[in-house]
């Protein structure tokens, strides 16, 4: 399945999954995904719980390793590190460090994607996500909605390529998904590429330009976002889900 | 400076400072360390001669126990918020976040190894002194054996159910070697046998030892955490 | 229905090896304790020797076999390997431990004591402390592909641990001889005393090859049972 996406160009895929599959021992998780994502486009992943929506993602992120098929950035092996540069990963967990301040985890992260001065770079972001003031508090003492929002900025503050985020919007407050439409909008604005799992149909249907529906680990639809899934969230799942 | 290893001092940095903000694994394996010094006077007559012949191996006993303190919760503290996965997303080898992690934990052990060093010293009648030097050697050239294989194992185990109680299962038994190597050379150098002649070939061993698996695991970590 | 060809196949294999190794243990025992005299040091507990070190040996290529199947697991990720190195390392754990009780009972006999720290005996507990972290690690361990994958990494940690502390140990005991090991080197081999060695060596392995195969076959039902299980839960 291709995806016209928001630009053509010659250049490769900016995500391209090459009959990927995902075997747990004899069990398949995923079989034979094959799908390629132009630059520019947002992704909604839909599916049920346990139809390897996060495998897929965790795929694309290089945080598994495929048992047949390839992953490719923009044309590069996903374990490459150059490659990993281009993307952004926004988990299930927030994958910031209880014990350190803000501006500590975010100047980590930055440090490890080799920004050009760490701290300033960090420090914007703060701001961006509205956490400048309390930079120097510990996570520990953060509440859940600063937590969240630190963990965009931590997520993102490389500026990638590829956004993949797996229920992004799942358990945000409201200013949190405030601060996360924004940022997705204007990544979507500069023609990044976004690729979400979600259950939050409405939202992410929203944003998508693009809908792969998983089922069972295969691809049950996969094409254009249209009106109809937007008006009817159930349309979806009625047309093409075997239920 | 390469992006290896400022990759590798970005990550020790970073766990010696959360390690100084909560000193978990700190006085964890210090007091453990301690309790356990106080609990072999108990075991024997601390003021015999049998204590000089079995100083080396108490205080490597001491040492290995208490690693298994802190090198549990290596990766474990990667576990909470999923911080594993941000690292292991980051253009960086795994090599070089096990690099960083293992010299954290080293420098942390080294730590409370001086500091249980100073309390043998205090409780029981040893006279290192005149060997401080290559005694300290052996320290550093032990505790990286165990802190290698500790924190391999730390990222293999961290997924597992009984975590806990697997880390040591494995861990001992492989760092047989070197401890051996350690107990017999600080027992040695205690008793003032200076470094020399058939102590040498322990050292050789121990030296063996942390090299081959220092190669081992930063071949191998790629696999152990990726797959 | 190649499956059931080759299943046939391998029970076929199964049962020459199992007559064979019956076989050349019968001759073996009858030649044992009929034919040969009792050696002149140790009287008749030297044939405990009969078990002991063809065990040794079974173990020890067992353990090497698992080291290969492990790499060549993690070469190719065909977990047809790691069910073959789960196999062999778990028979050879067996043989180990025969090793280790056949080794106590000669030595409280011969020496006096169950156990001496001894370069050989050292390193076989090692060995057997090392193997059975292996399988205490698999039963940790639901997720067959995350268990051959940290198995195979604990295979070559242990293999390459037990060639160093087989040379280490050497070292320290060739400085400190034990006196109750001239013993050992004391009593040498009679004429014709050595073949039945490799004779039950061989008989060993057939067996160790019958016990791989059927442990192999629970192997692979139980990983389908597992897939089985996982598409219930996830459908």
């Amino acid at each position: 399945m291709t995806f016209p996406g928001a630009r053509s160009t010659t250049s490769p895929p900016a995500l391209d999954i090459d009959g990927v599959s995902k075997y747990y021992g004899h069990f398949p998780a995923l079989r034979d995904i094959r799908i390629k994502v132009a630059a520019g486009s947002t992704v909604a992943l839909l599916g049920r719980n346990g139809a390897g929506k996060t495998t897929l993602l965790k795929i694309i992120a290089g945080l598994s390793k495929p048992s047949q098929g390839s992953v490719r950035i923009g044309g590069q092996e996903v374990r490459e590190q150059a490659t990993r540069a281009r993307i952004g990963v926004l988990g299930h967990g927030i994958s910031v460090y209880d014990e350190l301040s803000a501006l500590e985890n975010l100047t980590i992260f930055a440090k490890l994607y080799s920004l050009p001065e760490p701290e300033r770079r960090a420090l914007e972001w703060l701001e961006r996500t509205g956490l400048d003031r309390v930079r120097d508090g510990l996570v520990r003492e953060f509440s859940r909605g600063m937590r969240q929002r630190l963990a965009v900025a931590r997520a993102f503050i490389h500026e990638p390529e590829v956004l993949l985020m797996d229920e992004p919007f799942t358990a945000l407050d409201d200013r949190a998904i405030a601060v996360l439409q924004d940022l997705l909008a204007d990544a979507h604005a500069s023609g990044r590429t976004i690729i979400m799992s979600t259950h939050q149909l409405r939202e992410a249907l929203e944003l998508a330009t693009d809908v792969v529906l998983i089922q069972r680990g295969q691809i049950a639809h996969a094409g254009p976002r249209t009106q109809e899934m937007v008006d009817d969230t159930g349309w979806l799942y009625r047309t093409y889900g075997e239920d | 400076m390469t992006p290896f290893l400022r990759a590798t001092i970005t990550i020790a940095a970073k766990d010696l400072r959360s390690e100084f903000r909560t000193k978990e694994a700190f006085n964890a394996s210090l007091s453990f360390s301690v309790v356990i010094l106080v609990l072999f006077s108990f075991a024997f007559d601390p003021t015999s001669e049998q204590m000089q012949s079995i100083s080396g191996g108490l205080l490597w006993l001491v040492f290995s126990f208490a690693s298994a303190l802190s090198l549990n919760r290596s990766f474990a503290r990667e576990l909470q918020n999923d911080c594993l996965d941000a690292l292991v997303c980051a253009p960086v080898p795994v090599a070089a976040i096990f690099l960083g992690k293992a010299l954290a934990n080293y420098l942390l052990l080294i730590c409370v190894e001086i500091t249980a060093l100073a309390v043998f010293a205090l409780f029981y009648d040893t006279h290192f002194s005149q060997q401080l030097g290559p005694i300290l050697l052996v320290i550093a050239l032990g505790t990286w054996g165990m802190t290698v294989i500790g924190t391999t194992f730390s990222a293999l185990t961290v997924n597992l159910r009984m975590r806990e109680v697997m880390l040591p299962t494995l861990v001992y038994p492989l760092l047989v070697p070197a401890l051996m190597a350690a107990m017999t050379l600080t027992t040695d150098l205690m008793n003032g046998m200076p470094l020399g002649g058939d102590n040498l070939l322990w050292l050789r061993v121990l030296t063996g030892f942390d090299f081959i698996y220092t190669l081992l695991a930063m071949v191998f970590i790629d696999i152990v955490v990726v797959g | 229905m190649s499956e059931t060809v080759s299943e046939k196949t391998r029970d076929r294999i199964m049962y020459v090896l199992a007559m064979l190794s019956a076989a050349l243990l019968t001759w073996n025992l009858y030649k044992i304790f009929m034919i040969l005299p009792d050696e002149k040091n140790q009287g008749a507990i030297y044939r405990i020797v009969y078990m002991h070190v063809p065990s040794i040996f079974t173990g020890f290529t067992g353990f090497f076999v698992a080291l290969a199947a492990s790499a060549l697991y993690l070469i190719t990720k065909d977990l047809k390997y790691d069910a073959f190195a789960a196999a062999v390392t778990e028979v050879s754990l067996a043989f180990a431990s025969i090793v280790l009780a056949t080794g106590m009972i000669w030595g409280r006999i011969i020496w006096g004591i169950w156990w001496a720290w001894d370069a050989r005996l050292t390193t076989m507990l090692v060995c057997w402390l090392i193997y059975f972290g292996y399988v205490m690690l698999r039963r940790a361990i639901d997720e067959p592909t995350q268990r051959a994958r940290l198995s195979a990494v604990v295979s070559v940690f242990g293999c390459v641990d037990i060639m160093i502390v087989y040379k280490s140990i050497e070292w320290w005991r060739t400085q400190h001889p034990a006196p109750v090991l001239s013993v050992r080197d004391g009593g040498g081999m009679g004429p014709g005393m050595e073949s039945p060695i490799y004779w039950n060596w061989l008989a060993f392995m057939c067996l160790a090859a019958i016990l791989v195969m059927v442990r192999m076959r629970q192997e692979s039902i139980s990983r389908e049972i597992d897939s089985l299980r996982r598409m219930a839960h996830a459908y």
